[in-house]
């Protein structure tokens, strides 16, 4: 048992047209404790879909979705989530965003004050307490949803390409804050994209996924050495395992664009 | 001529912000630019007095309307309908327009009602209204909250309907009951909408009561106006209009207050 199983899960849906697509078809992954898990996947490869299982978001069509051995029904505090577009509550300062969670379980404010204001210096922001995310920058609200969903202490956290809507020199600054964070507070991650030097930069192993419907069709441990830093890419370990990646990647890309315009 | 050129540069482009002395500058110059066609239409002898009143007239109409408390009887009348009209629409139209929103089985029974009476011009019930309650007081109140009601409903609803969902999955992971996300995200999310339809929806609400005083009424600042007409008074038809006015541009200033005050966090529109 891994702190995170998917056991043959299944993701189906009807079109209007009454067609029926397969976003996802037989899936098996086991995540071990404390584990960085990356998938890597084209565009509509169901990748997001997948994520949005395990947090229980939407519902599987079959297989079953564990998190130490509890099957999901439903979404959880335990199964934390960072979102590509933020979602922040504008309502709410950074201070009362990360606060969130532990307010809604009614958690001691003195207490939760205390810790949201740790993550948010883990992340960077101290000074930022008490802004309205319609004053920061993109890459600062992905720092305030990163230090809202941990300092909920989720079991599990689900990132779905977090740092897609950035521009590339924030990626890369997120990309090494979030290794140094997790380097820190250990955590089972699942995290999707589909940038391969992300992947490879961040994860202990790198599933690749299948265009529609979505299959692990490779699985690679990185066994690059941690502390990590953006250095890496390019080193020659780094680049044979992207090659690998790339090639996989690259037939897929090719076929979901065929079947986008063989249905089209 | 380089001087010149930047300045028809600043004026002339599109979108290009201007300096706040040309703003005032403009505005005062078409103000006056009105005030001073108003002087020569009237002190000029271009009309007739009777049916276009100098704007000394007005003053001194507003000062006798003052002076023998009619304008103040009337404002207040037409102030208290107005409000408890508004009062009581906002109070129903808030709450079940942000059901409607967001749970499909509150649109699916309120939709197909709302949507047919919301096109039916509140006038044309005035006389059903008369009918029933008299020209009194509830009266006015029922045409306000008719015509109030059917409109906040849809636009706050529409308001409900946009919250982002992804607020709702972040705050669902985050471990919230259905209950916590209406009272934590669903609410707080509309509050700006709701402001912004609120300001939107007095502004009718002014044109409603006008009317309804219009029509029938024994009080209020359309009644006043309605009775300066039948003595041939243009002067004190003036006074409750630019009383109207004025009263008009406070409320959406309290508004904007409200908003700006309360709810910094919400971006400009």
């Amino acid at each position: 048992m891994g702190a995170l199983d998917i056991e043959n899960v299944g993701l189906r849906f009807k079109l209007r047209s009454g067609d029926e697509v397969v976003a996802l078809s037989n899936l098996h992954m086991q995540i071990p404790d404390k584990q960085f898990a990356v998938i890597v996947g084209p565009s509509g490869c169901g990748k997001s879909s997948l994520l949005d299982l395990v947090a229980g978001l939407k519902e599987a069509s079959n297989g079953i979705c564990k998190v130490n051995g509890i099957a999901v029904r439903g979404p959880g505090a335990e199964r934390g989530m960072v979102f590509q577009n933020y979602s922040l509550f504008p309502w709410l300062s950074v201070q009362k965003n990360v606060e969130f969670g532990p307010a809604l379980r009614n958690a001691p404010e003195r207490q939760r004050a205390e810790k949201a204001r740790h993550f948010i210096h883990a992340v960077g922001l101290k000074g930022f307490e008490d802004a309205y995310p319609t004053q920061l920058s993109g890459g600062m609200k992905q720092r305030v949803a990163i230090a809202r969903a941990l300092a909920n202490d989720p079991e599990v956290l689900l990132m779905d390409e977090p740092f897609g809507a950035l521009d590339s020199q924030t990626r890369s600054v997120m990309q090494e804050l979030l290794i140094d964070i997790w380097e820190k507070h250990q955590k089972t991650v699942l995290f999707v994209t589909h940038d391969i030097d992300e992947a490879i930069l961040l994860g202990d192993v790198v599933y690749t996924m299948s265009a529609r419907p979505g299959r692990i069709i490779d699985t690679i441990p990185v066994d690059l050495p941690r502390p990590r830093h953006y250095d890496l890419i390019t080193t020659p370990a780094f680049i044979e395992l992207k090659r690998r990646i790339h090639k996989n990647l690259h037939h897929e890309v090719h076929k979901a664009i065929a079947a986008a315009a063989a249905h089209a | 001529m380089a001087a010149a050129s930047s300045f028809a540069n600043s004026i002339l482009t599109p979108r290009r912000p201007i300096s706040h002395g040309i703003r005032m500058g403009v505005g005062a110059v078409v103000g006056g630019g009105i005030l001073l066609a108003w002087c020569v239409i009237t002190y000029g002898g271009l009309s007739d007095p009777l049916f276009m009143p100098s704007p000394h007239h007005v003053v001194l109409a507003f000062w006798q309307a003052l002076r023998d408390g009619s304008l103040l009887r009337n404002t207040g009348a037409s102030l208290l309908v107005i409000n408890a009209g508004f009062f009581l629409s906002s109070l129903v139209a808030i709450p079940l327009g942000i059901l409607m929103g967001s749970f499909r089985v509150v649109a699916a029974g309120l939709e197909p009602i709302v949507n047919f009476t919301r096109y039916l011009p509140v006038t044309s019930m005035i006389p059903l209204l008369i009918l029933w309650i008299g020209i009194g007081f509830e009266e006015k109140v029922a045409v306000i909250f008719i015509g109030t009601f059917f409109q906040q409903i849809i636009m706050i609803a529409d308001v409900s309907a946009q919250v982002p969902s992804e607020l709702f999955n972040a705050s669902y992971t985050l471990g919230a009951t259905r209950r916590q996300v209406v009272t934590r995200v669903l609410l707080p999310a509309t509050l700006p909408g709701i402001m912004d339809t609120l300001r939107v929806t007095m502004g009718w609400a002014w044109t409603y009561l006008v009317v309804a005083e219009l029509v029938a009424s024994s009080s209020g600042l359309g009644y006043m106006s309605m009775q300066a007409m039948r003595g041939l008074h243009a002067d004190y038809i003036f006074v409750a209009i630019l009383v109207i006015g004025f009263l008009g541009l406070v409320t959406d200033r309290i508004f904007k207050w409200i908003k700006d005050t309360f709810l910094p966090w919400a971006e400009q529109r």
